[in-house]
C-alpha cells in the first residue's frame, strides 16, 4: 500500500516538474524570435522555403507556417494570434475584414489560368464564351467549336482566394453557376485530368500535361503576358502584419521581397516576381505602369 | 480503552482512500462534462448568431435552396439556404444505412450462428480491420475506383450521392456488422436451445427466435452506423462532388453539411456572417448527432428482453 502511494507521489511530481520546466523554458524559444504565419495554402510553399532560408541564415529565429484558407489567416492576424496573415486577396477584398487595421505586403504573384479536359478539343476561347460556360449558359462544348461533349464546370470552394481571383478577372465579376467544388488545386487538377468534358481553373505552376490550359482572346497564359497585365487573371500573394512592424518580422518580410529570394526561389516554386512586374494593380483595381 | 476509542472515532485509512478514489472520479466526471457543455456553448453560440446577429430568418435557412453566402439574394439578404446540404447528408445516411443493413445482418448470422469459428479466426479480424481504416483512405479509394467506375456506368461526373453512398456504406458496415454480433451473442442460449427442441431448423430457429430477439440491438446498431455517416466529413466530401444544389438524382453531385463546412470553414472570417452559418451548420449536425443517441436510448429501453 505504502508503494502505490509512493508511485503516485512519484507520478504527479514528475509530471509537475516536466509542466514546470517547460512553463519556465518557454520565455526562450517564444522571446520574439519565433514568426507565426497562418492562412493561403497557395502562399504556404513559398513562405515555407523562405523561412527556412532565413532562419538558417538568423540563428534562432523561426519560421512557424501553417495553411488554414485566407480567411483563416487574414482573422488570426486581424486579433492578433499570429504574427504573419498570408492571404491570396486584398484585406478590402473580404468582408469582415478592417483593412485599414493591417499592413499589407506583397511578395509574389500568382497568374491563373484556365483548364480544360484534354478531350474537350478546345486550346483557346474568347472571354466571352468563358463567362457564358461558368454562367451556365452554354452547357456543350459543341457550341465554341469543340467536340459534343456536355461541360462539366468545377469550381474551388466559395470563398477561396483562386476563386474570388477568377471571378473577378476572368468573369468580369460574374458568380459562376453552382457546381462542384473542390477544396484544393491538387484535386482540381487530378479531377479535370480525368473527368470527360470538364473545366477549372488553376494557378500556373499547378497547370501541367495533364489538363490543357486555355488562351483567353488570343492570349496565352504566360509569365511574360502576366508581366505586361496582357493576361488579366492574376493576383499579388500578400502578406499582412497588424500595423507596422519592425525587428526581425520587417527582416524577414523584407528578405522576402528582395532581389535575391524573387530571383530564385519565387520563380522555382512556380510564383512570379513582383520585381518582374511592369504593372501594379491597387486593391480596387486600377492598373498603373511602374 | 481510549486506544479503542481513538481508532472508532478517527477516520480509518481504507476511509480515506474511499474518499481519495471517489474524489478523482468525480473530477474526471466533473471535467468530462465541462468540456460537453462548453463544446455545445460555443457551437451553439456560434451557430445561433446566424438568427439573432445577422438576421437571417430560421426557417429560410432550413429551407432555402441556394446556398451562396458571399452574395445577396433579389431580396437583398445573403443567399444561405441549407436544405441541399442538409437533403444530401439524410439521403447519404439513409441510403448508405439501407444497403449496409443486410450485409451487416448476413454477416453477423454466418459468424455467430452458422459458423462460429470461422467468425471467430477469420471474419473477425477482417471487420476490426475495417473499422481501423482511416476516412481518408476509404475516400482515396472512392475518388479513384468508385467516381470513375459510375462514372462509366451512369455517365455524368461520377460525383454524387451514389459515390457517397457506396464509400459510407464500406464504412459503417464494420460498425453495424460487429455491434449486430455483439448483440446476437447476447441472446440467450436457451433461445436457440428451446427453438431447436420443439423441431425448428437452424433457419426457422435465426429468423424466428434469435432475430426476434436482437430486433432492438439490431436497430441499435444501425442507428449507430447512421450516426457515422452522418458525421463523416472527409471522405464523403472527395467523391461528393461539393455543389451546394438540391441533388436531382443520385448521380448528380450533391453536397453533405460536412462538406460544406469543411471546405468553406477556412475560407472565412471568425465572426463574419459568413463564418456564422457554417457553424449554424455544425450546430444542425451536433443536434442531429444527439438525436441520434436519445433514439438509441429509446430502442434500448423499448426493447429490454424481458
Amino acid at each position: 500500500m505504502k508503494r502505490s502511494w509512493l508511485a503516485m507521489v512519484g507520478t504527479v511530481l514528475i509530471i509537475g516538474g516536466y509542466l514546470g520546466y517547460t512553463y519556465t523554458t518557454r520565455q526562450k524559444t517564444n522571446s520574439g524570435t519565433q514568426i507565426t504565419a497562418v492562412g493561403s495554402t497557395a502562399l504556404q510553399p513559398l513562405v515555407e522555403a523562405v523561412g527556412e532560408e532565413f532562419a538558417s541564415k538568423n540563428l534562432g529565429v523561426y519560421v512557424n507556417v501553417q495553411g488554414g484558407g485566407t480567411g483563416t489567416g487574414l482573422s488570426q492576424v486581424q486579433e492578433g494570434a499570429v504574427t504573419l496573415g498570408n492571404s491570396d486577396l486584398f484585406a478590402e477584398e473580404k468582408q469582415g475584414i478592417d483593412a485599414k487595421k493591417l499592413t499589407d505586403h506583397k511578395v509574389a504573384v500568382v497568374g491563373i489560368t484556365p483548364i480544360v479536359n484534354k478531350g474537350v478539343g478546345i486550346k483557346k476561347l474568347t472571354q466571352t464564351q468563358l463567362i457564358k460556360i461558368f454562367t451556365g449558359k452554354i452547357t456543350n462544348w459543341q457550341q465554341v467549336g469543340g467536340k459534343n461533349l456536355k461541360i462539366t464546370l468545377l469550381n474551388r470552394a466559395s470563398g477561396s482566394g483562386t476563386r474570388a481571383v477568377f471571378e473577378k478577372w476572368a468573369l468580369n465579376g460574374a458568380e459562376s453557376a453552382p457546381a462542384p467544388e473542390q477544396d484544393s488545386s491538387g484535386m482540381v487538377r487530378s479531377i479535370v485530368a480525368t473527368t470527360p468534358g470538364a473545366i477549372s481553373y488553376l494557378a500556373f505552376s499547378y497547370a501541367d500535361k495533364t489538363v490543357q490550359t486555355v488562351k483567353i482572346d488570343g492570349v496565352a497564359p504566360t509569365i511574360a503576358n502576366v508581366t505586361t497585365n496582357k493576361w488579366k487573371i492574376w493576383a499579388y500573394e500578400h502578406i499582412y502584419t497588424k500595423g507596422k512592424v519592425n525587428g526581425t518580422v520587417k527582416k524577414f518580410i523584407t528578405y522576402l521581397q528582395s532581389r535575391h529570394v524573387q530571383n530564385t526561389v519565387v520563380p522555382q516554386l512556380g510564383y512570379i516576381s513582383i520585381h518582374d512586374m511592369q504593372v501594379e494593380r491597387s486593391a480596387n483595381g486600377t492598373i498603373t505602369k511602374r | 480503552m481510549d486506544q479503542i476509542r481513538e481508532s472508532l472515532l478517527k477516520t480509518s485509512v481504507a476511509t480515506k482512500k474511499e474518499r481519495f478514489g471517489k474524489t478523482i472520479t468525480m473530477a474526471a466526471l466533473i471535467l468530462i462534462g465541462l468540456v460537453v457543455i462548453s463544446i455545445f456553448y460555443f457551437v451553439a453560440s456560434k451557430g445561433l448568431a446566424t438568427f439573432f446577429t445577422d438576421k437571417i430568418n430560421f426557417w429560410d435557412f432550413m429551407t432555402g435552396k441556394t446556398w451562396n453566402p458571399s452574395t445577396n439574394g433579389s431580396n437583398g439578404k445573403p443567399q444561405v439556404g441549407a436544405l441541399p446540404m442538409i437533403t444530401g447528408s439524410f439521403m447519404i445516411t439513409v441510403l448508405s444505412a439501407i444497403v449496409a443493413t443486410p450485409f451487416a445482418i448476413g454477416t453477423a448470422i454466418f459468424m455467430t450462428e452458422i459458423s462460429p469459428k470461422y467468425g471467430a479466426k477469420i471474419l473477425q479480424p477482417v471487420i476490426e480491420l475495417l473499422v481501423g481504416i482511416p476516412s481518408v483512405v476509404y475516400g482515396f479509394i472512392g475518388l479513384t475506383v468508385v467516381v470513375p467506375f459510375i462514372r462509366s456506368i451512369f455517365g455524368g461526373s461520377g460525383f454524387g450521392v451514389l459515390s457517397g453512398t457506396v464509400v459510407l456504406f464500406v464504412m459503417i458496415l464494420p460498425t453495424v456488422t460487429s455491434m449486430t454480433v455483439d448483440t446476437l451473442r447476447s441472446v440467450p442460449q436457451y433461445y436457440r436451445e428451446s427453438a431447436l427442441a420443439i423441431g425448428a431448423t437452424q433457419w426457422q430457429a435465426i429468423y424466428k427466435v434469435i432475430l426476434r430477439a436482437a430486433t432492438p440491438g439490431i436497430l441499435t446498431a444501425i442507428v449507430f452506423g447512421m450516426a457515422r455517416a452522418f458525421g463523416e466529413a472527409l471522405a464523403v466530401q472527395m467523391v461528393v462532388g461539393n455543389a451546394a444544389i438540391m441533388p436531382q438524382n443520385l448521380t448528380s453531385p450533391a453536397s453533405t453539411l460536412t462538406s460544406i463546412l469543411t471546405m468553406g470553414i477556412g475560407n472565412t472570417v471568425m465572426g463574419s456572417m459568413q463564418n456564422d452559418v457554417l457553424w449554424t451548420l455544425a450546430l444542425i449536425l451536433l443536434v442531429m448527432s444527439l438525436i441520434f443517441n436519445i433514439i438509441i436510448r429509446l430502442i434500448g429501453k423499448k426493447g429490454e428482453l424481458k
